[in-house]
């Protein structure tokens, strides 16, 4: 979306609608392949999405009552934020208590690895919960995915394996952006033509990209993933400065 | 509460996660069949045309009810057949949960099937009903 912005000058709401659809598209076509690893844990997913979708409505909400230079700074300095913190990582098991939202939920599972499936347990699920009510806002006020942070709140938070954080948020982030693209599109922010070649960009981009992932070292997508959202954010923050939302 | 003690079933969760990833690899590649078709008929016809996205001016009105959509779609409008395409894009991830319904209730496990009904429900609202 900063990209259609700054190097095509295409207007924000016009942007704002076609980052929605392509949002659906890399979920969607990306989909398939993340399957297929058996990685993704659909019950985190659905449970989670109650969240995101709500979120979504409230950001779309939002989107059309607040000043666009505020929420890109905000949201730039979050993103920026987020980086450093993944870059901290988590290696060690965490040994407390059981949650007993997971137990009751059913979140617990297990996923395969080289030395066969192993097991892991979801932590502090209220938190996450929360958590993606906010990346669902976030999604559907900017027309973002918001991946990033849906990774971050199962990552971080909930101590969920990343691959299977990264999978699952693969999933969710295209029912939290139809959640909001239905609004935008009622709303006459959906460009068919500006989208096109949007929407075909974006299915070769995820069928190769997913192609990479499944093979992918866990520290190097850590890395990858972090710098691609400090840009973000430094670029949030600039074009919220010099007003450019 | 439900609360069953053995694990869910991996093997049941496994196939419905196959059907489901090939469903909306389908649903994507027909909306990107459709998407490009519509596309290369609006070029064919406006290609010389400059195209103007500095300012915003909500879409018109006929591209965006259903009927006046399908009605354009079939005289052969190339924008109104690219964004039935996005339509059916935007419909995919509606299509999961929906089917996520009906596979959580073949696996009996009533809690899920009513937390995805929720979900179901929000994106209905979100795509038919409420303000804008």
């Amino acid at each position: 979306m900063p990209l259609l912005v700054v190097a095509f000058h295409v207007n924000i709401k016009y942007a704002i609608g076609a980052s929605l659809i392509s949002v659906i598209a890399t979920s969607s076509g990306a989909a398939a392949a993340y399957v297929r690893g058996g990685f993704s844990n659909i019950r985190i997913g659905m449970f989670l999405e109650i969240a995101t979708t709500m979120g979504a409505l409230f950001g779309a909400f939002l989107a059309a009552r607040l000043a666009g230079g505020i929420i890109a700074i905000v949201f730039g300095s979050v993103l920026i934020i987020s980086s450093v913190l993944s870059m901290g990582g988590h290696e060690e098991k965490f040994t407390g208590p059981p949650d007993r939202w997971a137990i009751r939920l059913k979140l617990n599972s297990a996923y395969p690895t080289a030395h066969g499936p192993e097991n892991y347990e979801v932590c502090r699920v209220p938190a996450g919960f929360g958590m993606m009510f906010g990346a669902g806002t976030l999604s559907g006020l900017l027309g973002i995915g918001s991946g990033a942070f849906k990774v971050l709140a199962m990552d971080q938070v909930m101590r969920i394996p990343f691959k299977v954080s990264t999978t699952t948020s693969n999933f969710m982030i295209g029912v939290t952006a139809a959640a909001s693209a239905g609004i935008y599109l009622r709303r006459g922010f959906v460009a068919p033509v500006l989208v096109m070649p949007v929407v075909l960009g974006v299915l070769a981009g995820s069928v190769i990209g997913t192609r990479v992932l499944v093979r992918a070292r866990t520290r190097w997508l850590r890395i990858i993933f972090a710098l691609v959202i400090a840009a973000l954010g430094m670029e949030m923050v600039y074009g919220g400065i010099t007003g450019r939302f | 509460m439900a609360q069953s003690n053995k694990p869910p079933s991996r093997w049941n969760d496994e196939r419905v996660e196959r059907i489901m990833g090939t469903l909306l690899q389908s649903g994507v590649i027909i909306s990107a069949v459709v998407v490009l078709a519509g596309g290369i008929l609006y070029l064919l016809r406006y290609a010389r045309l400059p195209l103007h996205y500095e300012n915003f001016v909500a879409e018109r009105e006929s591209l965006r009810g259903l009927a006046g959509l399908g009605n354009s779609a079939l005289h052969g409008d190339g924008r109104a057949i690219v964004e039935v395409g996005l339509l059916l894009l935007i419909a995919t991830p509606v299509a999961r949960v929906l089917f996520s319904i009906i596979a959580f209730a073949l696996e009996k496990d009533r809690l899920y099937v009513v937390l995805t009904l929720i979900v179901f429900v929000i994106l209905i609202y979100s795509l038919f009903g409420g303000a804008t």
